[in-house]
């Protein structure tokens, strides 16, 4: 990884416009429509028929499979229909849509679960639904089913390093003691002796409550990362907290570490106090045509025109809507699907804004190399996809690629790396499968 | 005089014990050549398309060439009966008929009757495009119309135009390489000899299909009904040809409504239209 103490990144402009709002809750749409493929690991298969009368927090999809998690209604109402159809993710879906009545009641079920054993602590997180809501979707519930006292290190991810996004930001500053709690309950149950929150130095604010809050306490200590992308991709936060490595094929565990989003952590804590599973998502709603940029409480399900809706609209005709931050989200080429788990910013952008410049040729400046937060070549990666060579791309490390954009983003010649790099890691797979 | 003879005399000394060497190295490490491979190589055309199962027109010459061999001698496409013909006199056995296989594209989007979903600005090859949200067009089904295919053709024969692949039967050999290239697998390899075919591949519902493109097959089930050989089935919301069965007859193509089943007219059949 270089002779540098720190991984290499980029500096990008942060536009964190929202910063400093508070969230606010979006009352329920006229109807939800939840997939059932919201994370990483096996679906779920809806256990409601159509006509049932459901409420807020009651399972609608459940699964046996070990890495998966249940998805609860978001709304009350009465379930209209189960189809198939595309989600955001960009994949065909069982999809439930729950016609809302627009009262939000609560289901009997959403009481605060009893916890007296590591077992049952899993059993907890796992009924909570929750899911890396970083954007990845690893189901919490599985990440934490590990031999309690195997791991030293809890790593909880407030980096935040994608611009526009302030979801985490207002978070931390809002329910900075849930978040405590969380990581307290965490801590006892697997074990872990130490906790490490890392947070990037653009949010002073949220690395004082933190500090404050835990003044006295040895065990959890806030680290401030600093402000350059990536600083919130997993083995990144590890290296910079721990420095610890973590290379291809091993999970974090391998290197005694668990991560967990602030975010994440926050709903499991919420769960634990009040039993409520993961409905509602927030939001940041930005970009240069949104009319009011604000962060918004969205209910899971909701179709994204209604969340924009809410915001005030757009001002004109959008030319690109991408799920997720700008560096690492999806442009997405309907408005009509719906918000899922692992979203964590609606950005809006004009025609004139999103407009790709022409490609041009490669010029060898090595700037991509420089980017690289895992010191990979992507100038010489690009090269050997273009003529399909799989033993250079093996070579060449193409695997450890993670998709942070940071060479595409700094490349004069505009070349999409890492859309390219995502084309040649299935490359890798398809011949290492033969 | 003198001065000539010593350097010649050396030469001629060097040049003997080198032809000695290579002499014996000739006959104690010779690798046994099998005579026969290599005629039969002759006979192939070379182009390593692969069409024949093997990994190249050596590894098949070696194939058919081994003792008590039972490859069949009419794998070579390119080559065609012309070499089949030629390998099987080789071999002393009767000579078979290749079966000529051609390429065809199970779709007819052209970019007049689907719309496109989005402005896709990434990568232009259909793999790329497929990866995001199954492709810019409406139909997750059909061409995507970037033509991996195109550049995968080692003849030449398949080319993009109007947003949707095109084959050139007079040129294509049916390798199949555009098969496994194409991210949607919609390019089917079919003997040469059948003409009806079937140019929609979408699984989506008929009512959804036509709203989605002007040239889908919407399962209405009409081909079903005008087969008289059973030939023709609708399965996954699109009709399917039983090649086994298909007599080339084309009253299916007659009463599709969207004249999605296509009929290629027969070989050195007289154009219908004079020209001049």
């Amino acid at each position: 990884m270089g002779f540098s103490k720190h991984l290499n990144g980029v500096h990008v402009n942060h536009s964190k416009n929202t910063a400093g709002l508070p969230i606010i809750p979006m009352p329920a749409p006229e109807k939800v429509y939840i997939p059932m493929s919201q994370h990483i690991g096996a679906p779920c298969t809806p256990v409601v028929k159509v006509g049932d009368a459901v409420k807020t927090g009651q399972i609608i999809g459940d699964s046996d499979a070990r890495t998966s998690a249940p998805i609860h209604s978001s709304v009350s109402g009465t379930v209209e229909a189960i189809t198939q159809g595309m989600t955001q993710a960009g994949k065909i879906d069982t999809i439930v849509v729950i016609k809302s009545d627009g009262k939000r009641e609560l289901a009997d079920t959403v009481v605060p679960p009893e916890i007296n054993s590591f077992e049952e602590f899993v059993a907890a997180v796992r009924a909570s639904g929750v899911v890396g809501l970083g954007g990845a979707g690893f189901p919490m519930g599985t990440k934490f089913n590990i031999k309690p006292g195997t791991v030293e290190y809890l790593i909880i991810n407030g980096a935040e390093c994608e611009p526009y996004i302030t979801v985490d930001h207002a978070a931390m500053l809002e329910f900075t003691r849930d978040i405590i709690d969380g990581i307290r309950a965490t801590m006892k149950w697997l074990q872990i002796p130490k906790c490490y929150i890392g947070i990037e130095g653009n949010k002073p604010d949220a690395i004082a409550k933190f500090n404050e809050l835990l003044k006295g306490d040895e065990s959890i200590k806030v680290h401030e990362l600093r402000q350059i992308y990536p600083q919130g991709a997993e083995r990144v936060i590890i290296y910079e907290t721990t420095g610890r490595i973590v290379s291809y094929g091993m999970i974090p565990w391998n290197a005694g570490c668990i991560v967990a989003n602030v975010t994440s952590m926050l709903k499991m804590s919420h769960y634990l106090k009040t039993g409520l599973p993961l409905v509602s998502k927030y939001i940041t709603v930005d970009g240069d045509i949104v009319v009011h940029p604000q962060n918004v409480l969205v209910p899971i399900g909701t179709p994204i025109a209604d969340v924009i809706d809410f915001c005030g609209g757009l001002k004109e005709e959008p030319g690109k809507i991408i799920l997720g931050g700008p560096m690492m989200g999806r442009a997405t080429p309907s408005d009509e699907y719906s918000v899922c788990k692992s979203n964590s910013a609606i950005l809006c952008f004009s025609k004139a804004f999103s407009n790709q410049r022409k490609e041009t040729a490669c010029i060898n400046c090595g700037r991509c190399v420089a980017a690289c937060p895992m010191s990979l070549m992507p100038a010489r990666i690009s090269r050997a996809f273009k003529d399909k060579d799989v033993e250079a791309l093996k070579e060449l490390d193409v695997l450890y690629c993670m998709d942070c954009g940071s060479c595409a983003y700094v490349c004069p010649a505009r070349k999409p790396l890492n859309f390219e790099f995502r084309q040649a890691k299935a490359m890798v797979m398809e011949a290492s499968k033969k | 005089m003198q001065a000539f003879i010593y350097p010649v005399v050396t030469a001629i000394v060097i040049a003997l014990i080198a032809a000695l060497m290579l002499a014996l190295a000739a006959k104690f490490m010779s690798v046994p050549v099998n005579e026969t491979q290599v005629k039969i190589r002759e006979q192939l055309p070379g182009a390593n398309c692969g069409a024949c199962g093997f990994a190249g027109c050596d590894d098949y010459a070696a194939a058919l060439a081994e003792e008590g061999s039972t490859v069949k001698t009419n794998l070579c496409v390119p080559g065609a009966d012309a070499a089949a013909a030629a390998i099987a006199s080789i071999l002393g056995q009767d000579a078979m008929d290749v079966i000529e296989q051609v390429a065809n594209v199970r779709c007819s989007g052209l970019c007049d009757s689907t719309k496109p979903e989005m402005d896709y600005q990434g990568i232009k090859t259909c793999a790329a495009a497929k990866s995001m949200f199954g492709g810019p067009g409406s139909c997750k089904f059909g061409c995507i119309g970037f033509g991996d295919c195109e550049r995968a053709c080692p003849y030449g024969a398949i080319e993009v135009c109007n947003g949707l692949a095109k084959v050139n039967r007079e040129i294509c050999v049916g390798c199949g390489i555009c098969a496994a290239t194409c991210p949607q697998k919609i390019i089917d390899i079919i003997p040469d000899v059948k003409r009806v075919f079937v140019a929609c591949s979408s699984a989506d519902k008929g009512a959804v299909t036509n709203k989605l493109c002007s040239a889908g097959c919407i399962g209405c089930k009409l081909c079903e009904k005008a087969c008289k050989f059973d030939a023709i089935h609708v399965e996954d919301n699109h009709a399917k040809i039983d090649i086994e069965k298909c007599k080339n007859c084309g009253l299916c193509a007659k009463a599709c409504p969207k004249k999605v089943i296509h009929v290629y007219p027969k070989p050195n059949v007289k154009p219908m239209v004079k020209v001049g």
